[in-house]
């Protein structure tokens, strides 16, 4: 064997030029897609003469939303508000019932049908319930997004803590250790990704539920503003509603990922090594 | 003088009385400090004999005791390694070695006072095993052969009267499995710790043990026992030597003609 390796063999410049080029075009994708599809849109109605009280053009859109950018602001901070409390009341009431689903295999048995059958029901179905019982006001919307978004918490929760590893269970049962210490010592960390990760579906769906009740039982929040500009032909102004829920929407979600990394990096890392 | 272990005329059914009994009149005594390995088929119930023995399943008939205690409740004494290492992902490789000491007393009530102490060791300890210095590593950062030294630590951490190892090196390479062969041998001739090794591996168990007990196929009974006399310390050249693989082929026998009968 020579002692000089060929030619092919020597080290290759860190980063070629058409890695570093491939690379800007992915950074730059999301940024030119989401112009284009606002350029086509504009284009498409503008060529076939679309009404804009059937489909606005992006711009009548951005018109609409200068003109009512205070009302916008207002009720888009309503119902985040709406969202936030019923999502909170959902991480609450999610966490201890799943901790007591995840403890008891007796609690399991016993309540697993009941909360299914639950969840089954369509939240839009118990917003004339809610009416008749609390009147339209700010109850109706935050009852909504709890009752429609504590399922996947509770259900994640339950799992973390059910399919602990039975060797490190033994381990700990075998120093004498309490259910106690093993829920807290092993269980409730190792839930926290199952939690975030419900988290993340919960409020979106907490979301969805708040703006569901908002159009028929608030007289605040983007839901109802949509409700009462479509019963006024005011369709540049339901979209712009609607370009704020998407807006909305993402921040929260983005809110949410960035609190799951900072508390479960260790789950995404393991995976990383796994994989 | 009483056996540290014993168990008398144990019989032992999972799940209801009909189905066929995982361990069936079985009897096996363990002295303080002594070596034991438990070799057998698949499915002989070693694993039951290890959940005996730390309290952690209770014998339909028969009896347990362990260090002059019928067993009734988890031992509380024991420290168990698995195949499985079953680090906690979250915490580090020192962290990790510290979980046994927030459960057993007195160390829970001494754990945050003498904090520096018991770090000082599992430092050793991580020493003793070949992992100076990895205490700040996660386990995911550990081959599988690493995490697998850092489970024996947190075996050892509160100084169990009794060690029970359910196939610790079943998941590692042969290379990996002598180095930990001798980490083990040095581990309870520090310690004079009892150790109970279940297993597959014969040369493993010969190599280690002061005691084999070869069990049948299921229903577990014990069909041989054999005292390993060969000199300690014992080193890994032992293993080419003609006494050791004379008690290798003997026990061979028993194994096969244990799972012929199944």
């Amino acid at each position: 064997m020579s002692a000089v390796p060929p030619p092919e063999f020597v080290a290759p410049p860190a980063i070629s030029a058409a890695t570093r080029r491939r690379n800007r075009q992915l950074a730059l994708a999301p940024w030119v897609f989401t112009l284009g599809f606002f350029l086509v849109w504009e284009a498409a109605c503008r060529l076939l003469k679309v009404p804009s009280y059937f489909l606005p053009t992006p711009l009548v859109i951005a018109d609409a939303t200068v003109q009512y950018w205070w009302q916008l602001a207002f009720h888009s901070f309503h119902t985040l508000w709406m969202t936030l409390a019923g999502f909170a009341l959902a991480v609450v009431f999610g966490i201890v019932l799943g901790l007591a689903l995840g403890a008891s295999r007796l609690v399991r048995a016993g309540s697993y049908p009941l909360l299914v059958g639950f969840n089954a029901i369509p939240k839009v179905a118990v917003v004339p319930i809610l009416i008749l019982w609390f009147g339209v006001g700010w109850v109706p919307p935050v009852l909504t997004a709890f009752l429609i978004s504590f399922f996947p918490i509770v259900v994640n929760v339950a799992t973390g803590l059910s399919t602990i590893e039975p060797e490190i269970e033994d381990v700990m049962r075998a120093l004498g250790a309490s259910k106690r210490d093993i829920m807290v010592k092993i269980g409730i960390p190792r839930s926290l990704p199952y939690l975030f990760g419900s988290l993340k579906v919960a409020i979106t769906l907490a979301y969805v539920g708040s703006v569901i009740a908002e159009s028929n039982a608030s007289r605040n929040g983007i839901g109802n503003l949509i409700s009462r500009a479509s019963a006024d032909f005011n369709v540049p102004l339901v979209f712009a509603a609607l370009i704020a829920l998407a807006v909305l929407g993402v921040v929260i979600y983005v809110l949410t990922e960035m609190l799951e990394n900072r508390m479960t990096g260790w789950a995404q890392r393991s995976q990383m090594a796994a994989g | 003088m009483p056996a540290f272990v014993d168990i008398h005329a144990v019989t032992h059914v999972y799940g209801g009385i009909e189905g066929l009994p995982a361990v069936e009149d079985l009897t096996v005594r363990v002295q303080e400090g002594e070596f034991a390995a438990v070799v057998g088929p698949s499915g002989c119930g070693k694993s039951t004999l290890m959940k005996l023995a730390t309290g952690l399943q209770f014998p339909k008939a028969g009896t347990v005791i362990v260090d002059g205690q019928q067993v009734s409740k988890p031992v509380r004494m024991a420290g168990m390694a698995f195949q499985n290492p079953t680090l906690l992902p979250w915490r580090t490789t020192l962290d990790n070695i510290l979980l046994p000491l927030e459960i057993v007393e007195p160390h829970r009530s001494r754990l945050r006072r003498h904090k520096a102490d018991y770090v000082e060791k599992a430092q050793n300890l991580l020493a003793q095993v070949g992992l100076r210095g990895m205490g700040d590593k996660f386990p995911w950062q550990l081959s599988g052969g690493m995490q697998q030294r850092a489970s024996l630590c947190r075996a050892l951490i509160h100084e169990p009267k009794l060690l029970m190892l359910d196939e610790p090196f079943g998941a590692l390479d042969a290379f990996t499995r002598e180095e930990l062969w001798c980490v083990i041998r040095d581990l309870h001739a520090a310690q004079k710790v009892t150790v109970i090794l279940v297993t597959h591996d014969l040369r493993e168990a010969v190599f280690l043990a002061d005691r084999i007990v070869c069990m049948s196929a299921r229903p577990g009974r014990v069909i041989a026992e054999r005292v390993v006399d060969l000199p300690r310390p014992r080193d890994l050249e032992i293993t080419y030597s003609a006494a050791f693989v004379d008690i290798v082929h003997e026990l061979r026998g028993h194994i096969a003609h244990a799972r012929q009968a199944a």
